[in-house]
């Protein structure tokens, strides 16, 4: 079991990973939603993973013996709610800033940054620009 | 005692309930949140007095014995950052409710701001390494939503900025499940006494990893290089009151748990991982600077300001995992402390300021404004205050706060990064003297400066008010400098 949680957690970080670093928004975007779910899986990992048995105290019985670490479950449980909520945010912010500027470049979008082409030019000598 | 502890974050849940539910009332909502801030700064001070006089207080939820329960921990640290986030909200409350910004906030403005600030308090208040990437996921949720709202420069700019707010913070919160995971697996606890009891039994090189993922979080969360550029990039985006809340706590809540990781719950920390938080201190440092000379926008320069100002705070608690002994490790960590305080303030301050000479000259460029000298001479005084303290010129709160810092970097010698600290200090004098001579000294590039009818007199109370405490702060810095050294005497397990 768990050779093959680690196998899915480093193939799927990087591949995250791969993706997060992409220009292109709605990748980025898609491979933090993986990336989360990787998360995910090193914290399932993070409890008592060779027991297979349930979280939950059996009937009759007042403490736990071989049964998974309830704690870590609870933390993915958490884990999933936030990053699913995050996930479908930015599709939609990703889908709006498509739709409204027909880009999905991160280089193009410079709406809140001044253009890097664009000389940085002091007061006294943009008006000597306009005089003539 | 017990409820005390977590009221601070119960009155702004229940500030952003009530203004839900007004959202159609828009008069009440903004009465509401004015209270609601206002109890929030009463009950903070209160705890702060309470935690300086009986010493930290604690309180477990849910019923279960104290390394499972979900711990509610205040110690002084604490209490005094959340006096001054209770001083922020009601400062950015009472500006708002003067017309800076060309348009009125959006009706959801209040309740978000109010889930930032639960959500910046419960960071504060944990004692819980899960619950502290809970309450920044809060933080981000709410911070996203008021990126979102409004419309400001056209629908492009607000999403633009929230796409570029939104990416490096969500990696730096996956980061920050990670770091949680690794160190539940190798210690079995998340509760930060049980961590702090754990952490020697690992091996070295165990804990230099699992600190080194919980700080690269936490330092892109606190915009240090080279993940900065998301806030110059989205800050803009907010309006004015908004952005001075955000500029003067966000960032500062990640240094703050940085101060508290490697300060309190790993200490001592992996030596390796104090140098390079020195250097990546020193390098923030000149970046931010750097970025600051070139822009002409009021809120970008002023945006590279706090990346630079953040490198200060990150080289003060660098000194401190370096230091030699417990005492010099105090003075660091007090220093770094007390550079929070005057940060925090001065830098919202400047951002309501920026504001004003919005609201007077009608442009945020540089180049598009000037002239207020001559019109408004107050403004410019008021102005003077906090940019001469960012700077750190005698005897105002900055000039004590760099002395801090530079001492400790002098008695450890660290020469390298005290002269760094010294030429940002010399660059930052350059950006505010830019901000000086285009917006204040100059003539204003067009005849005739349009007039303005807006009633701005929330905002003018404002800046004075915090301008005053910054004049307080450094004519009599010594009150402050006692708290901030007692409060980190604490750390690390101290009495």
């Amino acid at each position: 079991m768990m050779p093959a949680l680690v196998c899915a957690f480093w193939i799927s970080l990087a591949a995250s990973l791969y993706l997060v670093l992409s220009r292109d928004t709605l990748r980025c975007v898609i491979g933090l939603g993986l990336m989360g779910n990787a998360v995910n899986l090193l914290l399932l990992a993070s409890g008592r993973l060779q027991y297979t048995q349930p979280a939950v105290v059996p009937p009759g019985e007042s403490a736990l013996s071989l049964a998974a670490n309830p704690l870590p479950q609870a933390l993915v449980l958490t884990a999933i709610v936030i990053g699913f909520a995050l996930l479908c945010f930015s599709l939609v912010v990703v889908m709006a800033i498509a739709e409204r500027s027909g880009k999905d470049d991160l280089l193009l979008l410079r709406h809140t940054e001044p253009e890097d082409t664009a000389p940085v030019v002091p007061s006294f000598l943009e008006k000597e620009k306009e005089t003539p | 005692m017990t409820t005390l502890i977590l009221l601070p974050v119960l009155t702004t849940l229940a500030t952003m309930l009530c203004t839900i539910f007004t959202v159609r009332r828009q008069h009440w909502q903004q009465w509401i949140s004015l209270v609601g801030s206002g109890t929030l700064a009463c009950v903070t001070l209160i705890l702060l007095q309470q935690v300086l006089a009986k010493g930290p207080a604690l309180t477990a939820l849910g019923g279960w014995p104290a390394p499972y329960a979900i711990l509610f921990r205040v110690d002084a640290l604490s209490a005094v950052m959340l006096v001054l986030t209770a001083l922020m909200a009601c400062a950015a409350l009472v500006y708002m409710a003067s017309e800076v910004d060309p348009l009125p906030p959006h009706p959801l403005t209040h309740p978000l701001l109010h889930g930032a600030l639960a959500g910046i308090c419960g960071a504060l208040c944990t004692a819980d390494l899960f619950n502290l990437y809970v309450w920044f996921e809060v933080i981000l949720v709410c911070a996203l939503g008021l990126l979102a709202l409004g419309n400001l420069g056209g629908r492009m700019l607000q999403l633009d900025a929230v796409y570029k707010y939104f990416a490096p913070n969500l990696l730096a919160t996956l980061l920050l499940l990670i770091a949680v995971g690794l160190i539940y697996a190798a210690t079995g606890y998340l509760q930060f006494d049980a961590l702090h009891q754990a952490a020697p039994a690992l091996p070295e090189a165990l804990v230099t990893v699992l600190v080194a993922t919980l700080l690269l979080a936490l330092l892109i969360k606190s915009a240090a290089f080279p993940l900065y550029a998301w806030l110059p990039a989205s800050y803009p985006a907010l309006p004015v009151a908004v952005m001075a809340l955000f500029a003067g706590l966000l960032t500062k809540v990640g240094t703050y748990a940085i101060l508290r990781m490697a300060g309190d719950v790993f200490s001592p920390t992996p030596g390796i991982l104090m140098e390079g938080l020195g250097w990546i201190a020193a390098i923030t440092m000149v970046a931010g600077v750097l970025g600051a000379a070139y822009h002409w926008d009021i809120r970008r320069i002023l945006s590279f300001h706090i990346i630079s100002q953040i490198g200060y705070i990150l080289l003060a608690i660098a000194l401190g995992g370096l230091a030699p002994d417990s005492t010099s490790a105090h003075n660091a960590y007090g220093a770094a402390l007390f550079y929070t305080v005057h940060h925090i303030i001065v830098k919202a301050n400047l951002f309501l300021l920026a504001g004003l000479v919005f609201a007077c000259t009608g442009s945020f460029d540089l180049r598009r404004v000037g002239g207020l000298v001559a019109s408004h001479p107050l403004l410019a005084l008021l102005f003077a205050v906090p940019a001469l303290s960012l700077v750190g010129v005698p005897p105002l709160s900055g000039f004590w706060a760099k002395l801090l810092v530079l001492q400790e970097a002098l008695a450890q010698g660290r020469m390298l990064w005290a002269a760094i600290a010294l030429s940002v200090s010399f660059l930052t004098l350059y950006s505010m003297l830019k901000i000086w001579q285009e917006a204040f000294w100059k003539a204003h590039p067009s005849a005739k400066p349009q007039k303005t009818s807006r009633s701005l007199a929330p905002a003018w109370l404002t800046i004075t008010v915090l301008s005053g405490i910054t004049l307080l702060l450094g004519i009599s810095p010594q009150q402050l400098l006692a708290v901030s050294v007692l409060a980190v005497r604490s750390l690390g397990g101290g009495p």
